[in-house]
């Protein structure tokens, strides 16, 4: 028995251990956001300062607000054409469903690396501008899947009969969609969604390929910096992204549990 | 009888070229609890889905308190389903379940308040308005169904196999509460269902159907007395179903042993066949019967002894209060009133292939 | 009822326009430009080029790298998940969460932290050195690659080993056991074997990512150790040889293609 306990301790242990080497870059990064001196291994002491100048830097400042808002465009954009195309093909026949689902794996499947250079010749060839657009078209592309395979399989499971219910009980299509349907797979849709917005703002790569001269996001922009040093007012910004979305989430997701939202708790 | 409220006319479906119903005449009645009864396959959900609207007809025409409604969507049409696992709306309570349909007609908050109160008072869940329906029991969540569907007072309810998911007392007890509602509500109940006693407790008009067609349509009592055919004998309650020769009206033929019967008409020395519920078989001595057999299995049934009897290689079946023992030879003697006598199907398409479901 | 199966089927056509002009498309431009040379003629010498010293040392780099770090996270991620099935009931969601969070901190924010913990006057090596120990060298080695891509990819192949010994039912394991099954031969005759399409699931979805990436060598690796994608990327951002970055990108997609046949294969196999 006590074989079995000290065994379960040995698991934990592990289990520890990966979750400390998953985040102990992160808190690194945390750490240096306040430290005073600018070289990384050494602690200079504690300072507020990266944080104050970081609202005075308008290249950061600038790609911020790219950053946020190709996530949020992308993101809300890939959830109602990927919705909507989740509706369309659980009702295809096996064959076209196949080739459907075959095609929006591509660009999970494919490196990223493939998918940028991709747009790039795309773009090149029907000399698209290279700027915000271009990168928000790959950005919609590359998230629809996310939703798509979040979506897909809830509403696949849906009882059918709940939409016939409502029109059985006198409600009009649309009606009866938005009543009825929407709401049971709305949990899915929001996880796809935030899956979607996740990866927009996490991705370099394929905005590194379609962003052209000019256009930073924060990732481009970390890039650009990595050469001559990060400057330390990144850090605060990350940190300050990563702790206000960590915030954000433990309360929604406090709040739904309170709500009793999800539907059923099996 | 009363007055005709929907005519089912000529009614053709296919499923991707697969025949599920097959110019299909049924006439319904005002107040009336009509079953439709069969294995699964034999055409009964669809049935129910083109009178509910969400499946239209290739062919044929369904009419309702006389008007043609076989193109009218279905939330248009005055009945409301009950469906099988129910489809409530989990994002909802039970009060908000059972006021969708109200609110939609744009019904006044007080009066809805009042349904809502009526509704779960006739399925017995009074205080639940609040619950999440998702926490509910099986039966619990079947009520609500129900209630959502009869607040709209619809002409007709339409049950799909409603008491499919329960357990066999729960399933007993919403019997006699569906048949209260019914008699309470006075309006038309049309049930599916494949389980033949659930048909034969509650219906005044049973239809069982298979592979497509009609099989036959009566009240349970002529159903389960009279089966038209091998298909309705075998499919309703237990029988010994037997080819047999019909020798001259009121005398056939079983394996060379002759037994009168009460059936006229069928033609000399034509091949029929004939069912016997077991019920009706009595055992006698050995010798004093129309025929000699032995009993190869004895099994006790709680009301009466289910027993096996051999007869030249046959196998009888019949129920008794009164137990014979495995290798007894018995006789075995039939009242002619209790044979009944069944045409051979007509065709190949009609052959009824007995299921055991 | 036929009306709405209409609107519902051509609510799908936004998407398929898109698909095909976004996804379609791009990868037939790739292989345009990878077979033809800068007069449009067709050519194999770009996808040909692969056999060029610099680049098959980078490839077969590549190769090498992503080979061990897919294994690293395979050692890694199994026990994990095992330990996590076991002893967190229902914690799929909570698990994801913890995967996804870190995403929420800049992918190259996270390598380049590792920088700052490899580096020679690193966090690392000033712990080594208080301790009386010599300075470790292991920034700008092939090691460190390796580390970023285990770092970087292991969530990728956590979720999938997860939720395939997550689904695996209870009493299939209580059945092994009760036939007389030895736990490690239970896990080794049962489990492993049915957590299967989850490994390899995980397999290609972490070799894909580190075969091509450009980041994680040119942040860790110092610019010393060249992999596959940073020749492509280079000949794309630097050099503006699309015809030759285009070829070497279709010698990737073989790879891709080949991962992707063999995870959907496994894929049908559970469904069936």
């Amino acid at each position: 028995m006590r074989n079995h306990v000290r065994f379960k301790g040995i698991k934990k242990l592990y289990i520890a251990l990966i979750f400390i080497f998953m985040y102990a870059p992160i808190a690194m990064l945390i750490v240096q956001s306040f430290n005073k001196s600018k070289s990384r291994g050494h602690w200079g002491g504690f300072t507020l300062s990266w944080y104050r100048s970081l609202f005075t830097n308008a290249d950061i400042g600038q790609a911020f607000v790219n950053t946020i808002l190709l996530a949020l465009l992308s993101s809300v954009i890939a959830v109602v054409l990927g919705t909507m195309a989740c509706i369309c093909m659980s009702r295809m026949r096996k064959t076209p469903r196949t080739v459907m689902t075959g095609i929006t794996n591509i660009p999970m499947l494919n490196a990223d690396i493939v998918t940028g250079v991709s747009f790039m010749l795309l773009f090149l060839t029907l000399r698209i501008q290279f700027g915000f657009g271009t990168i928000l078209l790959a950005h919609i592309t590359f998230n629809i899947p996310y939703v798509i395979l979040s979506v897909m399989p809830r509403y696949r499971e849906l009882n059918p009969h709940i939409y016939e219910a409502a029109l059985d009980l006198g409600a009009s299509p649309v009606y009866a969609f938005f009543k009825t349907v929407l709401p049971e797979i709305m949990p899915s849709i929001l996880s796809g969604g935030l899956m979607a917005f996740t990866m927009s703002i996490d991705d370099f790569i394929i905005t590194h390929f379609t962003a052209g001269a000019g256009v930073h996001t924060l990732s481009t922009k970390i890039y650009s910096e990595v050469k001559l040093g990060i400057k330390p007012e990144m850090y605060a910004l990350s940190a300050m992204i990563f702790l206000s979305v960590l915030v954000l989430l433990t309360l929604v997701q406090r709040g739904s549990n309170m709500l009793g939202v999800g539907g059923k708790e099996d | 009888m009363n007055n005709e409220l929907i005519h089912l006319s000529h009614i053709s479906k296919s499923f991707d070229d697969k025949v599920i119903l097959d110019d299909l005449d049924l006439v319904i009645h005002e107040n009336e609890f009509v079953t439709l009864l069969g294995p699964s396959g034999c055409g009964k959900t669809t049935t129910l889905r083109i009178i509910a609207g969400f499946e239209t007809p290739d062919r044929g025409s369904v009419i309702f308190d006389g008007k043609d409604i076989t193109q009218l969507p279905p939330n248009k049409r005055q009945l409301n389903t009950v469906f099988q696992n129910y489809a409530l709306f989990t994002h909802m309570n039970v009060a908000d379940n059972i006021a969708f349909g109200l609110r939609i007609r744009k019904q006044s908050k007080s009066y809805i308040e009042d349904k809502i109160a009526y509704a779960l008072k006739l399925v017995g869940l009074e205080g639940y308005e609040k619950r999440s329906v998702s926490r509910l029991s099986g039966g619990q969540q079947q009520r609500v169904a129900i209630a959502r569907a009869i607040v709209n007072e619809p002409r007709v309810l339409l049950l799909d196999e409603p008491l499919g998911a329960l357990d066999l007392k729960l399933r007993q007890d919403m019997q006699y509460e569906l048949i209260r509602m019914k008699n309470e509500l006075s309006i038309t109940f049309i049930y599916v269902t494949h389980d033949q006693q659930e048909a034969l407790t509650m219906s005044d008009k049973i239809v069982v159907m298979n592979q497509g067609y009609i099989q036959q349509m009566g009240t349970p009592e002529e159903i389960y007395n009279e089966p038209e055919n091998a298909f309705v004998a075998d499919f309703i309650g237990d029988s010994n179903l037997f080819p047999a020769v019909f020798l001259r009206d009121g005398l056939i033929s079983v394996d060379g042993a002759e037994f009168p019967c009460v059936d006229k008409g069928f033609g000399e020395g034509r091949a029929v066949d004939i069912v016997i519920r077991p019920e009706d078989v009595e055992l006698v001595e050995a010798g004093e019967g129309t025929v000699t057999g032995e009993v190869t299995d004895l099994i006790f049934k709680g009301v009466y002894y289910e027993m096996c009897v051999d007869v030249a290689g046959r196998e009888w079946v019949a129920h008794s209060t009164r137990p014979c023992p495995v290798g007894d030879k018995v006789g075995i003697r039939v009242d002619p009133f209790n044979i009944q006598v069944m045409n051979k199907p007509a065709s190949e398409d009609e052959e009824a292939v007995p299921t055991n479901e | 009822m036929n009306k709405t199966k209409k609107i519902a089927g051509s609510l799908g056509i936004p998407y398929m326009i898109w698909a095909a002009f976004f996804i379609i498309v791009p990868l037939i431009m790739v292989f345009w430009y990878g077979l033809t040379d800068a007069d449009g003629h067709f050519t194999f010498a770009n996808v040909a080029a692969i056999a060029n010293p610099a680049h098959s040392k980078a490839f077969l780099m590549a190769l090498l790298l992503s080979l061990i770090a897919t294994l690293v996270c395979l050692v890694l991620a199994y026990p994990l998940s095992l330990f996590l099935v076991q002893t967190q009931k229902d914690s799929s969601s909570s698990l994801t969460m913890l995967l996804i969070i870190p995403m929420w901190m800049n992918f190259l924010l996270r390598t380049y932290a590792w920088q700052s913990l490899l580096e020679k006057t690193g966090v690392i090596n000033t712990f080594l050195s208080s301790l009386g120990l010599a300075p470790l060298r292991m920034i700008n080695t092939p090691g460190a690659i390796i580390l970023g891509m285990v770092y970087n990819f292991l969530p990728f192949m956590i979720l999938p080993v997860y939720n395939s010994l997550a689904k695996i039912d209870e009493n299939v394991v209580n059945a092994a056991r009760d036939l007389g099954a030895a736990p490690g031969q239970t896990l080794l005759k049962v489990i492993f074997p049915l957590s299967l399409p989850g490994v390899i699931s995980g397999i290609t979805m972490v070799f894909i990512p580190a075969l091509t990436t450009f980041v994680v060598s040119s942040l860790l690796g110092g610019g010393k150790i060249l992999l596959i994608g940073n020749v492509i990327e280079q000949e794309f951002m630097v050099a503006y040889d699309w015809n030759l970055g285009s070829g070497l990108s279709l010698v990737l997609l073989v790879f891709i293609i080949i991962s992707v046949v063999v995870s959907a294969f496994t894929d049908r196999g559970e469904e069936a």
